[in-house]
């Protein structure tokens, strides 16, 4: 059934089909509406599930982590400050093989205080041994957090389903929400490979010495090198039932496109317009929309990316002393590609200034009549300068 | 207290890597004794992350989980949660911090916990320092303790946090302290926090340490006696935070317990006398508290 829903109330109605079990969350703008929502449903008896209010998102992540350790299906959900507070604990899930699934939203880190747009929270989280989806629109949110716990659960490994502050948490569309005997089709109970069980008793997350830290290390590269077989299983079956489908990264005008824009979250949507606009002026432009950043989809990049003529990258973040962070990862991925072509790095939209198609065609021009980058990072719509 | 009943299942086997002496696997031998096999162990950074043993490993026959430093409190709640939800009432969580993830780093997570009144059992083992990683001070350090981190001169001039106190201003069903110089008193107690389900039960163990105190392993239990006996860690209980029971009367100089430590050998005296100052006042105050609930009811 269709109705109008805020971004962050498509993740709770999502989190509510999943039938999770236990939640825990510390509120933080904008990810509020996401828990508020979740809370309301735990008091009304719309799900059977416990939320517990701890007193930071450090504690917020450790409590999911020992409900999911005795093999409960858990959700968290945070943003920014609360992220980087989180950081030590994201290991701890990841390298503790704990399926739990959070919904971050991309806000910026102070300071100064800015509770806007911005995706450095999340990059900043690359190195934690999570799954990282970001989303471009209300649906893709819901069909995200569903897709998430079962790519979770196979691989027992978590995932961070990512979306941006307002422009999409807080911004209502029509939103396909499935019925629940659908959703119990493509997502069972969940069914742990470990658990925590007095009737057999043994210790998780103790020490682990030198003799098998590295081999443990390995097994989540392991888990991580079966996400992208394993995600596109789960989108097949998503597709079977639900008839939608978004895949890793998605192309869009790209068969015959000279340049290729590069685009993460609601960007997206501004840049298809973009594209549709350029075309039309018989423009050989198109788009990748990144939506797995971990792993990172280096063969669909060179497959997609290897052979046109200039890359346009659109960081929303950036890493200092270095550049864009999606930048940083394409060139990357194309470095050891035999004639890969020039990856121009564009950053845009820090702290919630908006990407517009004026933004976006800016940058394609830019790249058009530049023969070669002009530096590592050419910063778009810096006022005064 | 005497002839108390402990039972003769242990969930503790031998091969572990405390310390000779280490009073914290005293602790978790006895406390296990009481708890039984329905019990989960929720471990944060501490020694005994260390005495739990390396994977694949246990040297607990019940399950562990172990946990970032600041998390005991936050982590146990999720894993009651948890157990709730999957039904089973019967196994109580048991959190076992140290010191240092107690009264340091894991205060925030803890207070979280207990403000929410989470049906846990949460076990400070106290040694009073952070041991595990060499003997630095930690806030449950004794005035006059000598650390790596408050060595020489520098011996440390703040008094202990009174946890106890902390935790029973939150209201909880039960704080107590406990000893491993006293089983029958420390069984009873974790028997009791055991049973009384539905809330935070705090249990604050003292538990020596021979190579943090410099003193010799076979004094160890010994050592934990006269800190009760000097009233410098009573025995006592404290039910939603209001009614007070004392366990064990103290009598002795405290002098008798400080002067046999090597971590206090430099105190002189006048030190203790002013130790003796402080241990009285507080020591008063807590027959204060005692009585005041008596007045109440």
């Amino acid at each position: 059934m269709k109705e109008v829903l805020e971004g962050s109330h498509a993740v709770s109605q999502a989190v509510r089909l999943a039938k999770v079990q236990v939640m825990s969350a510390y509120p933080i703008t904008p990810q509020t509406h996401i828990v508020e929502a979740l809370s309301e449903y735990c008091a009304d008896g719309t799900m059977d599930a416990r939320f517990i209010c701890v007193e930071s998102e450090h504690s917020a992540m450790a409590a999911v982590i020992g409900a999911s350790s005795a093999g409960i299906r858990t959700f968290t959900a945070t943003s920014s400050q609360g992220l980087a507070l989180m950081h030590e604990l994201l290991h701890w899930a990841s390298a503790g093989r704990l399926p739990i699934v959070m919904a971050e939203v991309n806000r910026a880190l102070a300071p100064g205080w800015n509770i806007w747009m911005d995706q450095t929270d999340s990059l900043a989280q690359r190195d934690t041994g999570w799954i990282q989806l970001y989303c471009e629109d209300g649906q893709e949110v819901l069909d995200t957090v569903l897709q998430a716990y079962r790519l979770a659960e196979t691989v027992n490994l978590p995932v961070m389903v990512v979306l941006d502050a307002f422009f999409l948490s807080h911004t209502f569309e029509p939103v396909d929400i499935p019925g629940q005997d659908l959703v119990d089709r493509f997502l069972p109970p969940f069914s742990p490979k470990i658990a925590l069980d007095t009737s057999d008793p043994f210790a998780i997350g103790q020490m682990a010495p030198p003799n098998v830290y590295m081999e443990m290390r390995r097994d989540v590269q392991k888990a991580m090198e079966q996400v992208l077989d394993i995600f596109s299983g789960v989108e097949q079956e998503f597709l079977n039932i639900f008839g939608r489908t978004y895949g890793p990264v998605e192309r869009f005008y790209c068969d015959d496109a000279r340049i290729i824009m590069v685009v993460t979250g609601t960007a997206a949507g501004t840049c298809r317009q973009v594209i549709s606009d350029l075309r039309s002026k018989g423009e050989k432009v198109g788009m990748l929309k990144l939506k797995m950043f971990r792993p990172f989809p280096v063969n669909l990049i060179r497959e997609d990316l290897g052979r046109v003529q200039k890359i346009a990258v659109v960081d929303r973040n950036f890493s200092f002393g270095a550049s864009g962070i999606f930048a940083q990862e394409i060139r990357a991925a194309l470095c050891n590609h035999p004639g890969h072509p020039p990856v121009f790095g564009y950053i845009a939209g820090l702290g919630g200034r908006d990407v517009t198609v004026d933004t976006l065609s800016e940058i394609y021009w830019k790249t058009k009549e530049s023969d070669a980058p002009e530096d590592e990072s050419v910063w778009v719509g810096l006022v005064n300068c | 207290m005497a002839g108390y009943n402990i039972p003769d299942t242990d969930y503790m086997v031998s091969g572990h890597v405390g310390c000779p002496g280490c009073g914290a696997t005293i602790a978790m031998k006895f406390a296990l004794k009481a708890m039984g096999e329905k019990t989960m162990v929720v471990i944060p950074a501490c020694c005994w992350g260390v005495i739990a043993g390396p994977y694949p490993q246990s040297s607990l026959k019940v399950p562990i989980l172990q946990t970032a430093f600041a998390t005991a409190g936050a982590t146990a709640s999720g894993l009651r949660a948890a157990l709730d939800m999957k039904g089973d009432s019967e196994t109580t969580v048991m959190a076992w911090a140290g010191d240092g993830g107690t009264f340091d780093i894991g205060i925030q997570a803890l207070s979280g916990a207990v403000e929410r009144n989470e049906d846990f059992i949460y076990v400070c083992y106290d040694n009073e320092a952070y041991m595990n990683t060499g003997v630095q001070r930690s806030s449950a350090t004794p005035f006059g303790s000598r650390t790596t981190t408050t060595p020489g001169k520098g011996w440390k001039k703040n008094r202990k946090k009174n946890m106890v106190e902390i935790l029973a201003a939150h209201r909880i069903p039960y704080a107590a302290t406990a000893s491993i110089a006293y089983p029958e008193d420390m069984i009873r107690k974790f028997d009791k926090a055991r049973r009384m389900k539905g809330g935070t039960r705090f249990i604050h163990v003292f538990a020596t340490c021979p190579t943090g105190w410099r003193i010799p392993s076979e004094m160890s239990v010994k050592i934990a006696r006269l800190a009760v006996q000097s009233n410098v860690f009573p025995l006592y209980e404290v039910e939603n935070g209001v009614k007070y029971t004392i366990n064990v009367e103290g009598s002795r100089p405290v002098a008798d317990y400080f002067k046999i430590q090597g971590r206090f050998k430099h105190l002189t005296d006048e030190d203790f006398e002013k130790i003796q100052n402080m241990v009285d006042k507080d020591w008063e105050l807590l027959l204060r508290k005692t009585s005041y609930f008596d007045r109440l009811t």
